[in-house]
């Protein structure tokens, strides 16, 4: 057991004041797949240092490879969060991301996800990626869970690198599971309004 | 002049001025016995059947004798620690003010720098000049707002966005002035020596050698505080009983002026009851008392405003479920200035 993670969780705690909102959702040890709105690098530090502490021991973020594999403080904190970092740049028929985060979670963990791919700078969330589809198409005792992350942006926002501690408030909905016969489309649709849905809560 | 100078200037502001004596000590208990009163009344009124007494009412009466204790407490930790624990206290007081102040008023993406310099070197800065003491009484009264009032809209111009340019400085400057500046001046009183009315050094009574006691800046401090807390509840007191006229029912639908003016006029006369824990004398602590009832009362007014403006009720529900540091604070920010510079013109050596 190393102390890096619950100094981290402490520092991102104080650093983004944020509250978390448990709305119709309760926290529990069950694999699940939180996914959220994108809109900061420190979006997944934010989510998973609030989570309770035997959660987050559970749940690992999915990053990007080619950001948090640079230079010597990236990896490290990665390897705190014990987050799976998913190439973007390749993605190879037999080793897809989807197929990557079910070997790694296998029947314990579960993940923070970003569906939006990249950081988004609207207002309104963008089309997510298909990747939540398919996972939960393979692995569908998965709980989804939605997530809004509000203000997060305000602390660091794109293309800075000093934040500045105001107070966030992450939102967490109700588990939604894809349906019998659901479509791709419908079903991105569907999870994506249920995370616009906690931005008015 | 070199820092090292400054430390023995430092050191000596440090020493005898807070000294937690007799009269601090009596004025302590009495704050505590009130307090510890409220909390058993609110105790036996949660017990009553839910018809006899509005259960809103009680629940907001026990969040404020909860949130008083705290503040109190952490006062009295404070002043027991010394100084130079008393301003970092109020410092982080401060910082988490401003960070809901500006938390609730939104902000564009080019303000970020402009809202690090704030939070990261403004805030801390304008502590450490506090901390100096009165010897820096000069910087610290002008840091704010001169040079960090011109700073901030040069900053934010250079950021390059010049939408709704002017509105988001004053959101910044207004955050800083109020939530930094203003209750800066509470621990700054900690800084001053203090005369009676006459001019010459305040002091209680002598030792058993017969050597002049002088008074202790804590209970003046913990008087203000009293002062503006007790105002608070008195208008809410007065509201109840009699209020009938509304100042401004779109600001805020529980001030009346019945509240305020039996709120000040029941705080004058505490004043005067507590003027022995004050070098103001009977004469003066009433007229003090009454004029940071005046400063409080426009702070709540202010507070108001901006809370409905922004379309929230409390700064707190923005964060989480009880209202928020801003909530309880409104007041004491606006008193603070007043009251050090009356105390600090009237009642001291101006060093």
């Amino acid at each position: 057991m190393n102390l890096t993670a619950p100094v981290l969780a402490a520092i991102g705690k104080l650093l983004s004041g944020a509250t978390m909102r448990w709305h119709e959702c309760q926290p529990d040890t069950c694999q699940r797949v939180y996914f959220a709105n994108h809109t900061s690098h420190l979006d997944a530090l934010v989510l998973w240092s609030s989570l309770p502490g035997e959660i987050r021991d559970l749940t690992r973020p999915v990053a990007a490879k080619d950001y948090w594999s640079k230079g010597r403080v990236r990896p490290y904190i990665a390897r705190c969060f014990n987050a799976i970092l998913i190439d973007r740049d390749e993605v190879k028929v037999h080793q897809s991301p989807v197929d990557l985060m079910i070997r790694e979670i296998g029947t314990k963990y579960s993940l923070i996800v970003f569906p939006e791919g990249r950081r988004n700078t609207e207002d309104d969330l963008q089309d997510f990626k298909s990747g939540l589809y398919y996972l939960s198409k393979k692995r569908p005792d998965l709980e989804l869970v939605p997530v809004y992350i509000d203000n997060v942006n305000r602390v660091l926002p794109r293309g800075e690198f000093l934040p500045v501690p105001l107070l966030s408030c992450i939102t967490v909905g109700a588990p939604m599971w894809l349906e019998p016969k659901e479509n791709k489309f419908d079903f991105l649709q569907r999870a994506r309004n249920a995370v616009r849905r906690l931005k008015d809560i | 002049m070199s820092p090292a100078a400054l430390l023995p200037l430092f050191l000596a502001q440090v020493g005898p001025n807070i000294r937690l004596d007799p009269r601090t000590r009596i004025l302590l208990g009495v704050v505590l016995g009130i307090l510890a009163t409220g909390y058993f009344v609110g105790r036996a009124l949660r017990r009553q059947p839910e018809s006899t007494a509005n259960p809103a009412v009680i629940r907001t009466f026990n969040l404020r004798i909860r949130a008083w204790w705290m503040m109190f407490m952490v006062l009295i930790a404070g002043l027991i620690l010394g100084y130079v624990s008393t301003v970092v206290l109020f410092g982080v007081i401060s910082f988490w003010a401003l960070r809901e102040f500006i938390t609730m008023t939104p902000t564009r993406r080019g303000d970020h720098r402009t809202l690090f310099w704030t939070f990261v070197i403004f805030t801390p800065l304008q502590y450490v000049l506090v901390g100096f003491g009165s010897y820096m009484y000069s910087v610290y009264t002008v840091m704010i707002p001169v040079y960090a009032s011109l700073f901030i809209p040069a900053r934010v111009a250079i950021a390059g966005d010049p939408k709704r340019f002017l509105e988001r400085v004053a959101k910044i400057q207004a955050g800083l002035l109020i939530c930094v500046y203003c209750l800066s001046h509470a621990p700054a009183i900690l800084g001053l020596e203090l005369t009676d009315a006459t001019g010459t050094r305040w002091t209680i009574g002598t030792d058993a050698a017969d050597n002049p006691i002088p008074g202790s800046n804590a209970s003046v401090l913990f008087f203000f505080v009293l002062m503006v807390q007790l105002n608070d509840v008195f208008q809410y007191m007065w509201s109840h009983l009699l209020g009938k006229h509304v100042i401004a029912p779109q600001i805020n639908a529980s001030r009346t002026w019945e509240g305020f003016i039996g709120g000040a006029l029941s705080t004058m006369l505490v004043g005067m009851l507590l003027s022995w824990a004050t070098p103001f004398g009977l004469y003066w602590s009433g007229p003090i008392a009454g004029v940071v009832a005046l400063a409080g009362f426009a702070g709540s007014m202010t507070m108001s405003g901006i809370k409905r403006d922004r379309g929230v009720k409390d700064y707190g529900t923005l964060v989480s479920g009880h209202a928020g540091v801003l909530d309880r604070i409104d007041s004491l920010c606006f008193a603070a200035p007043v009251f050090f510079h009356l105390t600090r013109f009237f009642f001291s050596t101006m060093a």
